[in-house]
């Protein structure tokens, strides 16, 4: 192999981008409202249903709202956006499509499951990057009831949780990507996440299933930018948990990265202890509202310089695992710098 | 890491299920049950009922009392401390009816309730039904027809 591809290879999957965040919206369930980030979201709903009739109506009442929340936030309108680029967990994206048909924007549809905050934010600032969008808004949502129906058992069927288990969370988040201008951070460059399979079946420890994928795109993107673990202020991974982020800790330290303190998970961050969700939070909206409410905050106010977002997903389906199949998971990364 | 080391590593570091503690409440939440069962039975039995024609009401009554505390969002709660004390019984078995009766409905009265009802219960009905049928021809290899 020639040392130019060599170079090329360690560079796969790894691009620089250029835009703004210039605005983010976070909106959340009840349960949600009562963790130790409860006072930072934009809005609360109020009762579960968000005021519709199913719960999968609830998810898509959520990634709207948080969409118009946003558009208020930032003055602009749906016209004025170039470009969506939006996922959720549920069968077809049904939230997403369906959440589209009211907003009336350009719609990418994208699936990673609990990556998908991170690669919405990927392909929206690539659009920006490029020059073709002006504007474009990265949304995602989940909700924890439509989950348990799709992925485990009827709501009230009496089912004992093992510890690794992890909580869906309800909410919607939306951020309006940009050229320059005025905003809260800028995405700098990104890494898409390489498929990792180890072998695990649980889909009750997700949180294991998923730090291999994580590690590999932190791993990657720190080799592609020529950084350490040290350069960032925060390394946040999406939703490993209890369970996977002390994973996610030897999986790095054995390739001699120590991130410490600076290594942090969402799902860790979104609920307390007390709250009783086992492991700790998941879902597709999970990394985002932890993103929203206290990451760009801390951004904007130059609290922090950079901070590397690491969205990660288990790509299984309810009839895979039931086959016997071993999970797949992806992590994208997605670098974000503080404006000065 | 290789997958194989990653797996062991896994298994050695995830947190252990609070089996005595399980054990413990799936006793408290079992025993309670059937001490309810039994009142129910002493009850019928005060009023006429024998040995032989209890049994049926009281099933009827604690299946009743199963389904009821499902509707009421009651008996997940139930079965979160109790685990197995809770689903064995009876009234788990009514649990594990119902629920899904309800969850369904959202998607109609045939595709939803009607097709799904049985979505948890059902392997419990069909290989009951199987155990049953090999039961009965062993007993009639042993012993015959019943006259």
């Amino acid at each position: 192999m020639s040392v130019q591809a060599a170079r090329d290879l360690r560079r796969r999957g790894h691009l620089r981008l250029d835009a703004t965040i210039a605005g983010a919206a976070t909106v959340v369930g009840p349960f949600e409202a009562q963790g130790p980030l409860g006072h930072l979201f934009d809005r609360v709903v109020q009762e579960e249903l968000c005021g519709e009739n199913s719960y999968e109506r609830a998810e898509r009442c959520l990634m709207r709202k948080a969409v118009e929340l946003l558009l208020d936030h930032s003055g602009a309108s749906a016209a004025e956006v170039d470009l969506l680029v939006a996922g959720d967990l549920l069968d077809q994206i049904t939230t997403t499509n369906f959440a589209a048909r009211d907003l009336g924007m350009p719609l990418l549809g994208v699936y990673s499951a609990c990556a998908t905050t991170s690669e919405s934010l990927l392909l929206a600032g690539l659009a920006v990057t490029a020059g073709s969008a002006g504007s474009a808004v990265a949304a995602t949502a989940s909700h924890h009831l439509s989950a348990e129906r799709q992925y485990r058992y009827p709501l009230e069927l009496g089912v004992q949780r093992v510890p690794t288990a992890q909580w869906t969370a309800t909410g919607g988040a939306a951020f309006l990507l940009g050229s320059g201008g005025d905003g809260s951070a800028r995405i700098v460059a990104a890494t898409v996440g390489e498929v990792q399979d180890y072998g695990l079946k649980d889909p009750n420890n997700m949180g294991a299933a998923m730090a291999p994928a994580a590690a590999d795109t932190i791993l990657r993107h720190l080799r592609a930018r020529g950084q350490t673990s040290r350069d960032y202020d925060l390394i946040l991974t999406g939703d490993l948990a209890r369970a996977g982020l002390p994973l996610l800790g030897e999986l790095l330290a054995e390739e001699r990265e120590h991130p410490g303190h600076r290594l942090q998970d969402a799902g860790v961050l979104l609920y307390a202890e007390s709250q009783d969700v086992h492991a700790g939070g998941s879902g597709a909206v999970c990394s985002a509202l932890v993103l929203g409410s206290l990451v760009l905050p801390r951004l904007r106010r130059g609290e922090m310089r950079r901070a590397l977002l690491v969205a990660t997903g288990s790509l299984h389906s309810p009839r895979s695992y039931q086959q016997g199949e071993s999970i797949p998971s992806v992590a994208h990364a997605v670098e974000l710098e503080a404006i000065v | 890491m290789e997958p194989k080391e990653y797996r062991q590593r896994v298994q050695r570091l995830e947190q252990p299920r609070p089996v005595a503690r399980n054990a413990l409440w799936a006793f408290v939440v079992g025993g309670g049950i059937c001490l309810i069962g039994q009142v129910v039975q002493s009850g019928l039995m005060a009023v006429g009922y024998n040995e032989e024609t209890v049994r049926a009401p009281t099933a009827i009554i604690m299946v009743f009392l199963g389904a009821a505390g499902t509707a009421l969002g009651f008996y997940d709660q139930l079965a979160k401390i109790g685990g197995m004390g809770a689903n064995l019984p009876i009234t788990g078995f009514s649990n594990a009816v119902v629920a899904p009766a309800m969850e369904f409905k959202q998607e109609g009265p045939i595709m939803g309730t009607g097709a799904r009802i049985f979505q948890v219960a059902g392997p419990v009905i069909a290989y009951g039904l199987l155990a049953a049928f090999v039961v009965g021809i062993v007993r009639y290899a042993l012993v015959g027809a019943t006259p």
